[in-house]
Formats: C-alpha cells, structure tokens, sequence
C-alpha cells in the first residue's frame, strides 16, 4: 500500500499496520499533529499516564504480559528524559517497547529551541537503536524497521525522534511490507555444539537447568519445549527472577529461585553440580555470587541469542547462540534420536543430595502474633489468590524478592519485575499496563511503600480508565533492603532508611476515589485481602508489616553460593547441616 | 548483629569488587568494522568503548562505498582475550554494523597510517631533518626558509621511529591519521 499523507497520519497508520491497539502516551507541543490524528481514529486506544516513566513501565508491563511489543508516545525535551529510566530499565531486562518522541522542527534543532534535548543522544545508550527521522518519506520504513528490531533477537527498547514539520509534511506512505533490514539475527543454534550438550546431558551425574528470561521472551513454545525436556531428562531446574514461570512452580523438579536471595537448594545445586545448563541467563552478579568461586566443578553450557552474553562474565565450555525455542526443538530431537540416554542412576543420587538441602527448610521464618510478617503476608496473598487468572507485578526490594520467594508461577509471562535495572517505581505503573491488556484478569502490585510513592501519580490512570489494579503493599515504613544492608554490612547505621511522613494510605485511595485498606493485625489478614479481590476497581491496600525483617536466605555480596546467610529459624528444621552455612 | 564477620565501615565486601584477581595478557588487536553510514553511528561505536570502559588506541573511519552508504571503521585497541572477544561480539551487536573483523587473528594484513611532521631549525639541525626524511621516504610537503613539513606513511612504528628522530632536530608540531588496516591476499 502506497499513499501520500501526513508524517502525524503516518504515525497512526504504521501503527495500525503493526497491529498496534494500544498507546501509553503524554502530549505535548512537539507531538500536537500525532495527538490530533490519535483524535481522530478510533482503531487505536491511547491511555493517558501521569508521567513519562510510568508510560514507559506501563508498556513494559503491556509488553511482558502479551509478548507483544508495548508504545509509548511522548513529546519532546522533558517527555523524552522522563522516559530515559524507563527505556534503560527495558534494555537491562530485554524488553520490547518502541517509544515515538516530539521533536522540535528540524530547522530548529541545535539552537536550544523550547523543549529541545538531543533525544537520540541522550537516549543512544538505553536503547537497542534509535532513530532521528529528517525526511517524512522516510518516516514509514523508520517506524517498521523500528518495530522490527525491537523483536528481533534479544528483544529491547528502542526509539524513534519525530521533529514537527516532518509530523506536518506530507510524504510517501507505505506499509509494514517493503521492510528490509538487514537485522537477522541467528535462531539456530549450531548442531555440533547442541550434540556436545547432549553428550554431556547423557553422562552427567549432578546436572543442573539454569533458566533466564530468554526463555519467556523466547515466546510459550520455549516454556512448552523446556517443560518437556524437564520431564523426559528428570533433571533439576532452578530459574533467575526475570525467568520465573518458565517452568512451574509446582513442578516437581523446581528448586525455586537462585541468586542472592534465591533458595538454598538452588544455590547448592548449582554450586555442586557436574553439567550447568545455561537456558536463556546470563550468570548476572546477584546470581553468581564470587567468581572464582562460582560452580567449580561444572561443565558450563550457555544458549543465548545474545553472542556479546556468552564468556561475558563466566567463560563457559559448550555456547549456542540461538534462539531458545529453536535450540530446546533441537536438543530435544538430537537426545531421542541417541535413544534417550541419561545417567539415572546419577540423577536419582544427585536429587537425594538436592532432598537433604531441600530438608533445612530455608523459608521458613518465626511467625509472628501480633505483629504480620512480610512473608506470612505473602503467603496468605498466594493461598488466596493462586487460583485465579492472576498476574503479579513488583516494586524493588524486600518485597519484590519474598514476593519471588512465597508467590508460585506456572505460566511465562504472569510476572513482571524490575530484575536488571531495579528500579523502584516500576510495578505500580506496570500493573496498569498488565490490566490493559488482561482488563478481566487479577492483577496484583506486591509493593513496598517507599518504591510505590516513586509513582503513586499512576493512581489518576488507573482511576480515569478503571483499572482495578491492587496495590499490595507491605508496610514497613523503612528503605528494607537499603536498612538490611545498613545493618548486615554497614555497623547498624541507618542512614537515611526510613520512611518518614508517609500518607494515610487508605485516606490517599480516597482522595483519588479508590479503595484503601488498611490491615495491621495477622488475625485480620485473610478477610482484608478477599475485601481487596471482592472490590471491583483500584485498591491501595495498606499492610503494616513488622519493620525490621530480614530477607533470607542471602549470599552476602563477595561470597559463593555455598556461603549463605540463613534466618534464624530456617536451621531449626535442619537434620544436617552440609556445607559451610554461615548464621 | 554483624553477621558476616565485616570490619564496621568496610566496604571490601561491596558487590561490584567480584572480578577475580587473574589477569590475562593484554592483547594488541586491530579491528575492521563496517558499518551503514548513518548519523550517529561512529558515536554508537565510541559510546560502546567509553561506556564499557574498553580502550582505543587509534580510530578511523570514512565511507568506502559511497553508492551502498557504507563506512569503514578501524579501530586498534587493547585488552585481554575475553574483553577482545566482548568487544567484537559487542560491536556485532550494534544494529547498523554489517560485519565485525578481526585482522589480528584473521591472518595476515597490512597496517598503514599517514603522519605530517612540522620541524623547525636552521643549518646542521635543518640538513640533517632532511637528510633523516630521505631514509624513511618522507615526502617534504611544505617548507619555508627555518622548517619543512614532512609526509611519512608507514606503519605505526616507522611513524614513532621518526617523531624520536625529529624531537632533537626541532619537531614542533604532528597529526596523525590513526590506523588504516586490510587482509593480505
């Protein structure tokens, strides 16, 4: 299709033609031509945000939640900076979102003009590619290309800069067909090297599956493919936060999360393992812990779509560049071609080795009386929602790892977090974008109220478009995680850590016209929450947690997997306590 | 509670002190990138160096093909094995980049850098600045009654060699153009 229009009506079209419904978008002067032409069409939903970061986590959280690619349209200037967080956030967590930005007209641009920035310069850094569009015929093939790669490959943000009279000009039209770019990236992986995998597969006595949220961006066929692999090899699998979901929860070969506040079982299989396999992660410092002292007996496999991932941190001894899906179909198809081998025996060894970890019980924590735990909130907040068509965003901090510790995932694509980046602020906005795109599904914003006030404005979208997103937020009125490292690390001064005149949160929902709930006292929990699922429309629910827990287990920064800190009263459940566990 | 044992105000055990103290043999490795000759793809490439702490020895860049729009970037730079592998598979990653080589490792190429030497001086200092110039087949390229600029193209060494040489002769002033780079054969 060919016409001539608009560079505004372009915008709109492509688009259209990408098969775009919904926009997160704030206008202003350098975006008027775009905003009018939104006006005028009804095929595209815009949803109006608060601020720029908050359309960016928006269309992050739109994106994770379908696989689709999430739009943002701001203007220029503070619009483009505003989104700088967001975009970085994307990139960090291999997120695809395209962001369109005003720009002042391209005669204008270099003299410091009303809300101009060097966009593309500024923004050069945090996105996968972007684009200053100087010529409205070319403005069309940028807008597709644009789309193109931010799904290709390693998924990421990217960023195309419109200035105003190239939105005004009328120019050539055309449609998502004529796209060439030269940007394809590799989905098979080499065979050679998955047969060396599977060769090592067959042998190993103490293997290990090391997932990452390739796997989810690699789309439901990749969590499919890994699932039944899981189930033929019946070795462990234990997964990073972005990858949460992948594999089941209530899988039975699950081992949680690993990392820094991930389970010990996890972490000492994965320090005392034979054959690491590598799906889709990317061996990040909250998971390997020291170096030289991460997993020092395995063999190392890597599958990544990302080259620059493999031996960037870990050297590794069998990497497949590959699309996660493409490989999984692969290594799947060369292991039952070789008759299905694996050492069972071995395996059969290495999983009462995992039993043993499994038995010090490293959730458990002393339940408190009067007072709610974080985590008993957490689970109760499971036990009352895991049967409902949920979704789960978090903010940064305590609660977004206990949230990764008590919340069980069966399916990609139900949590969205902030895991490369951290950034706080994320999950409020990002539980919007979620309920766009799932408006009759539960979604949960599991938060800490420090982070949640970093964007608590998103309360006008959610109520303007009745978004019945739930803030759970686990009130401790400290920087958690900032105070547990003051204490552990820093001689107990907390500098800084408290929250200090925060709101009435249940008067702050009213004020916006919401919901709030306030809840303080564990007997009260259970009703308080079915309160919170029962209302139809935004809640801010308030839960008073005791202020000075700790997250456990925790690899201390410079220390190996096998050195993890354990609360209290985890070791209480301990039959033997193998390997060097420091208290 | 200290759990961990950490001298109060240490900060020994902070997160980003994980790397392990083994070092590699630094590596000397000239890149050839080629790229599409778009705005702001030499600043990606720089940016990429800068923003990863990677070093640049020499850079230089024009397009090489003017009807296909591409550009060639050579870039000598320096680091261990594992971060000249990061650099590449990091360059390769940059959306307009066709294609990464190494000519350090892809076998035999040849190095070639284009240098001006403004030297001033008078009687024996002046004839023997000339006489230094003939040796290494530097082209005189301007002169005036007390200095000569010289033109020397070579490899990078054959310029250092020169500019000593010049230094005591009266070296005022040199550009150099940074590295051009092919394959043999």
């Amino acid at each position: 299709m060919t016409q001539t229009m608009s560079g505004a009506k372009m915008v709109v079209q492509a688009l259209i033609d990408q098969g775009v419904d919904t926009v997160f978008g704030y206008p202003g002067g350098a975006v008027l031509p775009i905003y009018d032409e939104i006006f005028q069409q009804n095929s595209i939903r815009h949803f109006l945000v608060r601020h720029e970061q908050g359309a960016v986590h928006a269309a992050e959280g739109y994106a994770r939640s379908t696989g689709k690619p999430g739009v943002v349209l701001v203007t220029s200037g503070p619009g483009a900076t505003n989104a700088v967080t967001g975009l970085t956030d994307a990139l960090m967590d291999s997120i695809p979102i395209v962001v369109l930005t005003g720009q002042v007209p391209t005669f204008m641009i270099g003299s410091d003009a009303f809300q101009e920035a060097d966009t593309v310069g500024i923004t050069r850094p945090c996105t996968k590619h972007n684009w200053l569009v100087k010529d409205t015929n070319e403005l069309a093939a940028t807008l597709h290309t644009a789309f193109h790669v931010a799904t290709a490959g390693r998924p990421g943000p990217v960023l195309v800069d419109i200035p105003k009279d190239v939105q005004f000009a009328d120019g050539t039209y055309e449609g998502p067909a004529k796209m060439k770019s030269h940007y394809q990236p590799q989905v098979k992986g080499d065979l050679d090297a998955i047969t060396q995998l599977v060769e090592a597969m067959e042998t190993a006595k103490k293997p290990i599956f090391y997932t990452g949220g390739g796997v989810i961006n690699s789309g439901p066929v990749a969590s499919q493919l890994l699932r039944e692999l899981v189930a033929a090899t019946n070795f462990p699998i234990t997964s990073t936060l972005m990858g949460l979901g992948s594999y089941p929860a209530k899988g039975d070969n699950w081992l949680g999360m690993l990392g820094m506040h991930g389970l010990y079982e996890a972490n000492m299989a994965m320090h005392d393992c034979d054959l690491m396999i590598n799906i889709g992660a990317r061996f990040d410092d909250r998971i390997t812990g020291r170096l030289d002292a991460f997993s020092p007996d395995s063999i190392k496999a890597h599958i990544d779509i990302d080259k620059s991932s493999i031996n960037k941190v870990i050297r590794v001894d069998i990497p497949i560049v590959g699309d996660v899906a493409h490989v999984l179909e692969d290594i799947l198809k060369v292991w039952k071609a070789r008759g299905r081998k694996t050492n069972s025996e071995g395996v059969k060894e290495w999983w009462s080795e995992i039993d043993a970890w499994r038995k010090i019980r490293c959730l458990d924590y002393k339940p408190g009386t009067k007072t709610i735990k974080p985590q008993y909130a957490l689970e109760r907040l499971e036990a009352l929602t895991k049967d409902h068509d949920r979704y789960i965003t978090t903010e940064v901090g305590q609660h977004q790892m206990w949230a990764a510790q008590y919340l069980g995932f069966n399916d990609p694509n139900r949590w969205m977090t902030s895991g490369g980046l951290g950034t706080m602020g994320y999950g409020f906005p990002a539980s919007i974008g979620v309920q766009v795109a799932h408006p009759d599904s539960l979604v949960i914003n599991v938060a800490g109220e420090a982070s949640w006030l970093m964007n608590m404005q998103e309360m006008g979208t959610a109520m303007q478009y009745g978004l019945p997103v739930k803030q759970f937020i686990l009130n401790n009125e400290r920087l958690g995680m900032v105070r547990q490292w003051q204490e552990l690390l820093h001689g107990e001064r907390y500098s800084q850590s408290w929250s200090e005149s925060l709101p009435d949160f249940v008067k702050l929902a009213e004020a916006f016209g919401a919901k709030g709930i306030l809840c303080s006292d564990p007997a009260d929990l259970d009703d308080a929450i079915i309160e919170m699922l029962a209302y139809d429309g935004p809640v801010i629910f308030d839960c008073l947690v005791e202020k000075h827990e700790n997250c456990f287990p925790m690899i201390p920064s410079g220390k190996a997997h096998n050195e993890m800190l354990l609360g209290d009263f985890a070791m209480k459940g301990a039959i033997d306590a193998t390997g060097s566990v420091l208290v | 509670m200290n759990a961990l044992n950490i001298t109060k105000g240490s900060s020994s055990n902070s997160a980003y002190n994980l790397r392990s103290g083994h070092e590699d043999v630094i590596e000397r490795h000239t890149l050839a990138v080629l790229v599409a000759n778009e705005p702001g793809v030499l600043a990606r490439v720089i940016g990429l160096f800068s923003g990863r702490g990677y070093n640049i020895e020499s850079l230089t860049v024009a397009e090489v093909d003017h009807a296909g729009h591409t550009s060639r970037i050579t870039i000598v730079t320096t680091g261990t094995p594992q971060i000249i592998e990061q650099i590449k598979a990091q360059l390769g990653r940059i959306i307009p980049v066709y294609d990464v080589h190494d000519l350090t490792v892809e076998g035999p190429s040849v190095e070639r850098e284009l240098s001006l030497f403004k030297v001033s001086g008078k009687g024996e200092k002046r004839v023997e600045a000339l006489r230094l110039a003939d040796v290494f087949r530097a082209n005189v390229v301007d002169s005036t009654l007390d200095s000569f600029t010289f033109e020397v193209v070579g490899s990078p060494e054959k310029i250092d060699a020169f500019g000593e040489l010049m230094r005591p002769l009266g070296l005022s002033e040199m550009a150099r153009t940074g590295v051009a780079a092919l394959s043999r054969g």
